[in-house]
């Protein structure tokens, strides 16, 4: 890439006006379903991004319902995400990414079906950022700027590649570099509660949220809970999310199986294995999304057929402490 | 006499307490997930009960009891820890100098210690597509000191990267605070298994300072694209101790890492 085209870049103005237009302080009940949601906020061609970060309380349910509706032509955003995009681009459904770090899940492996993607001309890498750089893309754009300095990376083909500019520093008289402000038209967030209106509360780690919340035109939050209003009143200390950068708010109990909602459950290792192995083939791909996504109704469905309670309920035993830590799975060769 | 015999320690097994070691206690160390972070809870269990785990997750100072984390953004990171935060809190941090070493590998590396995790090929059109930069330039550009875990072949010490990922010292002494990275940061330490390299004062180039038991300095040189420096005097690494390799092995008990 060149810097002729920024993906994701607004002049900031612009975006004070959209959300003149479409956010509003009137508290609503937002509150809907997964299927609804996901049709009303995500169209054929955004730029979308995901919440949580690498494989931790990620918005897969909301991913699966993307699938299910095969909305399709979307650019990503890959702020240091692995199996939310993965899946998606594995469905077919990625044709443009700009990526900090994808094509593997840390020590489980690369994954086959993105880098095959891209290798096969599929699907287009069309910038490189570090993850500092993504994060600090959306930190522009909630600040109300058109750029986020920083020191990191200078003079690499990762910034080469990024889109960003290099100016000198009118203060040191040395080189800064300038990371374009990033708007993403979609944003998916798994929170542990929420609250009719859209306040939202986040245990442990926020990774880059609060950014790509304030940061996207479309802000799709779904929780593990609803929960009365006097619970999120009563602790605005936690509140991450206010409820006026919200557009739509889904109850999505176990909504990052098979990965890690911090505190809630932890990782489906079993599930896991499934999908590394099934992902080394492409008919392997097809066969896993038949079973899990396409052929479930919804994702209520999709927790039946992946083991029910039986196996939801072992995941919050292990993230508690509870029942010991299986197996860590990888992806293996095809026997 | 031990009456059971310790079975002898695996090349990766000796990189890592080799990384182990190059940590001193009450430092600060940004780590990934896989041999860095083996490396650093080792320290932390064996001689740098002080040191400080940063994960990009957001993590501080988490000291994991039972098995290690396999995510850097996960409930373990932060567990018995510190503090846990956001990406901006923990880039930041190391953008304003708190972080003293943070690990990095890669796919291919150049004798000024540049990094390569994004494309095999052009990157247009890649013959093998990497993960990408992730926190790697991060960690290259702000960390005070590197070091790097990587095995070596000739694949692997290039002369010319296909892409530069992760900044080392460029093409030379002086062109790190050029490009405007912040002063007196860079690579540090190259651990692979066939020795551990530092980098020359004067010319910043990756020399080899001492080898594991068993390697020469031709094997060193056999195994790189470019010509290596090699030290003035190349001393052998210690072999892991009993006390060292029990260590290691007792946080990997499924063979996650060492396979």
């Amino acid at each position: 890439m060149t810097n002729e085209t920024i993906t994701g870049w607004l002049h900031p103005d612009e975006m004070r006006a959209y959300r003149q237009r479409h956010k509003s302080f009137a508290k609503r009940d937002k509150v809907t379903t997964l299927k609804e949601a996901v049709s009303r906020g995500v169209k054929e061609g955004d730029y979308i991004v995901f919440g949580g970060m690498g494989s931790v309380r990620n918005p897969l349910a909301a991913v699966y319902e993307i699938i299910r509706q095969r909305i399709g032509r979307l650019t990503v955003g890959t702020k240091g995400s692995q199996h939310d995009w993965q899946i998606l681009a594995a469905a077919g459904l990625v044709s443009e990414a700009e990526v900090s770090y994808g094509f593997a899940d840390e020590v489980r492996g690369l994954a086959r079906p993105a880098r095959s993607a891209v290798e096969e001309g599929r699907m287009k890498v069309i910038s490189e950022i570090t993850n500092a750089g993504f994060q600090w893309r959306f930190t522009a754009a909630m600040k109300g700027l058109s750029f986020y300095p920083t020191r990191s990376a200078l003079g690499t083909d990762t910034l080469h590649y990024s889109g960003s500019k290099t100016i000198i520093d009118p203060f040191t008289e040395e080189p800064v570099e300038l990371l374009p402000a990033c708007y993403p038209d979609v944003a998916l967030i798994h929170v542990h509660r929420a609250d009719r209106y859209g306040n939202c509360q986040i245990d442990g780690n926020v990774a880059e949220d609060i950014e790509i919340a304030h940061a996207a035109k479309f802000v799709l939050v779904t929780a593990e809970e609803i929960v009365r209003d006097e619970v999120l009143e009563a602790t605005p200390a936690l509140t991450k999310l206010p409820y006026f950068i919200v557009d739509a708010v889904v109850e999505a109990p176990f909504g990052a199986h098979p990965n890690q909602t911090p505190g809630a459950y932890s990782f489906d290792e079993a599930h896991w294995q499934t999908w590394l192995d099934a992902s080394l083939t492409d008919e392997g791909v097809e066969e896993y999304l038949q079973q899990y996504i396409y052929g479930t109704t919804d994702h209520y469905d999709y927790l039946e057929k992946i083991g029910g309670l039986r196996v939801l309920r072992q995941l919050q035993h292990i993230e508690n402490g509870v029942a010991p830590y299986p197996q860590v799975s990888k992806r293996r060769e095809v026997k | 006499m031990t009456t059971i015999q310790q079975q002898r320690a695996t090349e990766t097994e000796k990189m890592i307490i080799a990384a182990s070691r190059a940590l001193p206690n009450d430092t600060a160390v940004y780590v990934g997930t896989g041999m860095p972070l083996l490396a650093s809870v080792h320290a932390l269990k064996t001689h740098a009960p002080g040191l400080l785990l940063v994960y990009e997750g957001g993590g501080v100072g988490g000291r994991p009891q039972g098995r290690l984390p396999i995510q850097v953004s996960e409930s373990l990171t932060y567990e018995r820890g510190v503090t846990v935060g956001s990406m901006d809190y923990v880039m930041s941090l190391a953008q304003a100098g708190w972080i003293q070493y943070g690990f990095l590998g890669g796919a291919q590396i150049d004798r000024y210690g540049n990094l390569n995790t994004t494309v095999i090929g052009d990157w247009h059109k890649p013959k093998v597509r990497l993960p990408g930069s992730g926190g790697g330039a991060d960690i290259a550009s702000l960390c005070e000191k590197t070091v790097i875990l990587m095995r070596q072949d000739r694949r692997k010490f290039v002369e010319t990267l296909d892409f530069l990922t992760s900044p080392g010292y460029f093409d030379g002494p002086g062109v790190r605070e050029e490009k405007g990275l912040p002063r007196d940061t860079g690579p540090y330490r190259v651990i692979t298994q066939i020795g551990v390299y530092g980098f020359d004062e004067e010319t910043k180039k990756m020399t080899l300072l001492q080898l594991f038991d068993g390697f020469t300095v031709e094997d060193a040189q056999r195994a790189s694209s470019f010509p290596i420096e090699v030290a003035s005097s190349v001393t052998t690494i210690e072999e892991p101790t009993d006390e060292e390799l029990t260590a290691l092995r007792a946080l990997d008990p499924d063979h996650i890492v060492l396979t």
